[in-house]
C-alpha cells in the first residue's frame, strides 16, 4: 500500500474561529493507481492534496506514505525530504521560475538533491526530450506556450523519479488540445508505474483516471474506484 | 555554492533598477571611505616627501638650547663643547644606520656678504669639509667644489647655492667673481644645487614654515678658513646621511647620544650640572629629525580623519538598512517562487542560503563599485584641490570585506523570513 490515510482531520484555526475542513478521511491508494479527486470549491480537496503532498500536516489522524508515518508533529526536514524524493508536483499555473531556461527549471529538484552538474544536465535534457521539448531547452518560460510550459513543469515533476505525481488542476489553464496532450503524458507515466493523483473540476479530465473520488464538505462522498476497474 | 551565486545574479538581473538603487547605499558608503582614506594617505605621504625628500635622507645634529637652535653668534662658545673629534666622528660613522657623516660649522642670518653694492640678507654661512656636498645631496651646477688641497692651503674661496648666486649675480656667471664676506675677499669657484628636484607643496603658512626653514640662501667656505671670519674652535654640527628613510630617526637619536656623551663637564660653569634647570638652560646636541616631524604632523590630523571615516561609516549603515529593506520586499514579492522551491523539495537551509547569498552578492558588487568610484573621487579631489592621493590596498580589502559583512547582517533577517514561509500560503498567493 503506497498511501494510507487513517481518520484524518484538518481544522483551520483562524483568530477565534476553528474551521473544520477535513472530517475523518479514510483512504488508501495502491501503487500504480490513477486517482482523480473531484468536488466543489470549499470541499477540502486542495487541503487533502496538500496533506497528500506533504505540504501540510493533519490536525489529527495518520498518514502513511510509502512506509513513512506523517503526523502533525512531523519535522520540516522530513516533509521536504519526502517531497524531494517521493513526490512530484504539477500546478495549474505551472510555477516555473521566470528568466530561467527550461533546462534549469527542470534540473532544480536535482540541485536540491545534490546531484552533480553533469548528470543533472543529462537527466534534465532527457526529460525534456521525452516531453517533446528538446528544441526548447534554452528557452525561458516567457517564450513558451501554455501547453509547453506545463510539459516543462511535468518534466520537472518527474525528474527525481517520484513514486507519486500530484497534479492540482493540471489542465485548468490550458486549451482542450494541450489539456489532452497533458492527459496523454499522465497516462503514459501511469502505465510506467507512477501513481497519479490529480484534482480537477472537469469530469472529462477526471474520466482519464482509473478511480474518481468525490469530496464534499470535507467528507468522501463517493469513491469510484470499483466503477472504472 | 556556485549554483547559489548564479541564482543570486539572476535575481539581481531580473530587478535591475531595484538592485542598482539598493547597491547605491553601499556604493556611496564604501566610496566615501575609500576616497577619504586615499586622500588622507596621500596627504600623509606628501608631508613625508616634503620633509624627508628635501633632506636626501639626511639628519642634522646641531646644538640647541631650550628647544631652540643654539646661535654661536649670540651665545659664544658654550662651556665644555669642543669641535667634534675624530673619535666621536668615527663612533657615529660606525652606527649601522649611518651611511656617511660630515662635520660643518654654521652661522645663520648673516647680512654681511657683498658683491658690487649688492648685500645679502639672512644668508647662512657654512664651513664645510670636502665630503659635505656629497652627504648633503648637493651637486655642481657651475664651476667646481672644494678639493683636498683647497682645505689644506687655507685659500679664501666659496661655493654658493643657486639662491645665493641668483641674488648676488642675477643671470651672470658666478665662478671667478670675488665677493666680500665680513670684509674678506672670497673667490667664488662654483655653484651647487640640490640633487633631488624636489619642490614641496605649499598650501598654507604652516606648511611654509615647516618646509622652508632651510630654504634660505647658502654660502659654503672651507672649514679650515672659518677662524679667519669667526672664532677658532667653534663647535660643529654633524650632518648624517642615513642608510634609508626609515632609519633616519635611529641614526639621529644615536648620533645625538654619542655627541652629548662627548660633552666635557666643566665644573662651575653655567647650567651644566644643575639638574633641575638642565632642560631649559644647558646646551646639548639635538637631532633635527624630519621624519619625526612628519609623523607628528600626521598625528595632529588623525582626529579629523577619524571623524570623517565615522561619517562615511554612518552612510554605510544607512546603505545596509536599505539593503535589508529591499531584501524584505524581495521576499514578499517572490513568495510564489519560494513556495514552489519548497514544494519541490528545497529545505529551509537552502532557501536561507539563497537569500543570504543574494544579499551578499548585491552588497559585494556594491563594495567593488564603491571602491572603484572612491578611487575616482579621490583622484578628482586630488586634481581639483591640488593635493595628493595614494591607494591603500589593505583598506580596499577591508572595505570589500565590510560590504560583504553588510550583506550578511542585512540579509539574515529576510533570509530567515523567506525560509520560514509556509509553502501552501506561498503557493496560494498567485
Amino acid at each position: 500500500m503506497l498511501i494510507e490515510l487513517r481518520h484524518i482531520f484538518k481544522d483551520y484555526i483562524n483568530e477565534k474561529m476553528v474551521t473544520p475542513v477535513l472530517k475523518d478521511i479514510n483512504l488508501t491508494v495502491e501503487e500504480g493507481d490513477y486517482v482523480a479527486i473531484m468536488g466543489p470549491s470549499g470541499s477540502g480537496k486542495t487541503t487533502l492534496m496538500n496533506i497528500l503532498g506533504c505540504l501540510d500536516t493533519p490536525t489529527s489522524g495518520e498518514y502513511i506514505l510509502d512506509g513513512t508515518e506523517i503526523t502533525g508533529d512531523s519535522s520540516d526536514e522530513l516533509l521536504s525530504d519526502l517531497r524531494l524524493n517521493k513526490l512530484g508536483f504539477v500546478f495549474q499555473t505551472f510555477n516555473l521560475l521566470p528568466n530561467t531556461s527550461s533546462l534549469e527549471n527542470v534540473e532544480l529538484p536535482l540541485v536540491y538533491a545534490g546531484i552533480p552538474k553533469e548528470e543533472r544536465r543529462k537527466r534534465a535534457a532527457a526529460a525534456l526530450e521525452r516531453m517533446g521539448l528538446d528544441d526548447k531547452t534554452g528557452n525561458n518560460p516567457g517564450e513558451l506556450s501554455g501547453g509547453q510550459k506545463q510539459r516543462v513543469a511535468i518534466a520537472r515533476a518527474i525528474i527525481n523519479d517520484p513514486r507519486i505525481l500530484l497534479a492540482d488542476e493540471p489542465t485548468g489553464a490550458l486549451d482542450s488540445e494541450s489539456g489532452e496532450s497533458v492527459m496523454e503524458l499522465f497516462k503514459e507515466l501511469n502505465e510506467e508505474g507512477v501513481t497519479v493523483i490529480m484534482i480537477t473540476h472537469d469530469a472529462d479530465i477526471a474520466a482519464h483516471a482509473k478511480r474518481v473520488i468525490h469530496l464534499k464538505d470535507g467528507i468522501i462522498r463517493g469513491d469510484g474506484g470499483e466503477c472504472s476497474e | 555554492m556556485g549554483e547559489n551565486i548564479k541564482m543570486a545574479f539572476r535575481g539581481i538581473k531580473t530587478h535591475k533598477l531595484r538592485s542598482a538603487l539598493t547597491m547605491l547605499g553601499v556604493i556611496i558608503g564604501i566610496a566615501a571611505i575609500i576616497a577619504i582614506v586615499s586622500s588622507i594617505k596621500g596627504t600623509n605621504e606628501q608631508i613625508k616627501r616634503n620633509l624627508v625628500g628635501s633632506g636626501n635622507n639626511t639628519v642634522e645634529v646641531g646644538l640647541s638650547q631650550g628647544g631652540m637652535e643654539y646661535e654661536v653668534e649670540y651665545g659664544g662658545i658654550p662651556a665644555g663643547i669642543r669641535p667634534v673629534d675624530e673619535e666621536t666622528k668615527k663612533a657615529i660613522m660606525d652606527l649601522s644606520s649611518v651611511e656617511n657623516v660630515s662635520l660643518y660649522k654654521k652661522r645663520s642670518y648673516q647680512n654681511n656678504i657683498f658683491y658690487m653694492g649688492q648685500q645679502t640678507s639672512g644668508a647662512s654661512i657654512y664651513g664645510v669639509d670636502a665630503d659635505y656636498f656629497a652627504v648633503a645631496g648637493l651637486c655642481i651646477k657651475e664651476g667646481r667644489l672644494f678639493s683636498k688641497s683647497d682645505l689644506q692651503k687655507n685659500v679664501k674661496i666659496a661655493v654658493l647655492d643657486e639662491a645665493m648666486a641668483k641674488g648676488l649675480f642675477g643671470t651672470e656667471k658666478a665662478a671667478g667673481k670675488v665677493i666680500d664676506i665680513k670684509g674678506e675677499p672670497f673667490t667664488v669657484v662654483g655653484v651647487v644645487k640640490n640633487i633631488s628636484t624636489f619642490e614641496p607643496v605649499i598650501e598654507n603658512l604652516q606648511d611654509y614654515e615647516t618646509y622652508m626653514n632651510d630654504g634660505q640662501a647658502r654660502i659654503f667656505i672651507p672649514i679650515t678658513i672659518w677662524p679667519v671670519l669667526y672664532i677658532y674652535d667653534e663647535p660643529e654640527n654633524v650632518l648624517i646621511k642615513a642608510v634609508s628613510t626609515d632609519s633616519m630617526t635611529n641614526a639621529g637619536r644615536d648620533a645625538q647620544e654619542i655627541l652629548n656623551a662627548s660633552i666635557k663637564e666643566v665644573p662651575g660653569s653655567g647650567g651644566m650640572q644643575e639638574g633641575s634647570e638642565e632642560g631649559s638652560s644647558s646646551v646639548k646636541y639635538k637631532a633635527n629629525d624630519v621624519l619625526e616631524i612628519a609623523n607628528r604632523l600626521q598625528e595632529t590630523s588623525r582626529s579629523t580623519n577619524i571623524l570623517l571615516i565615522a561619517v562615511a561609516a554612518i552612510s554605510l549603515l544607512v546603505g545596509a538598512i536599505g539593503v535589508a529593506n529591499i531584501m524584505l520586499v524581495s521576499v514578499t514579492e517572490r513568495t510564489t517562487e519560494i513556495g514552489l522551491k519548497k514544494a519541490i523539495g528545497a529545505k529551509k537551509t537552502v532557501i536561507r542560503r539563497q537569500f543570504l547569498t543574494e544579499a551578499v552578492v548585491l552588497t559585494a558588487m556594491g563594495g567593488i563599485l564603491g571602491v572603484i568610484i572612491g578611487i575616482i573621487v579621490a583622484r578628482v579631489m586630488a586634481a581639483v584641490m591640488q593635493t595628493n592621493m595614494a591607494l591603500d590596498i589593505p583598506w580596499m580589502i577591508l572595505a570589500f570585506a565590510i560590504s560583504m559583512g553588510v550583506g550578511i547582517v542585512a540579509g539574515i533577517g529576510p533570509a530567515i523570513k523567506a525560509s520560514n514561509l509556509n509553502p501552501i500560503e506561498a503557493l496560494r498567493r498567485e
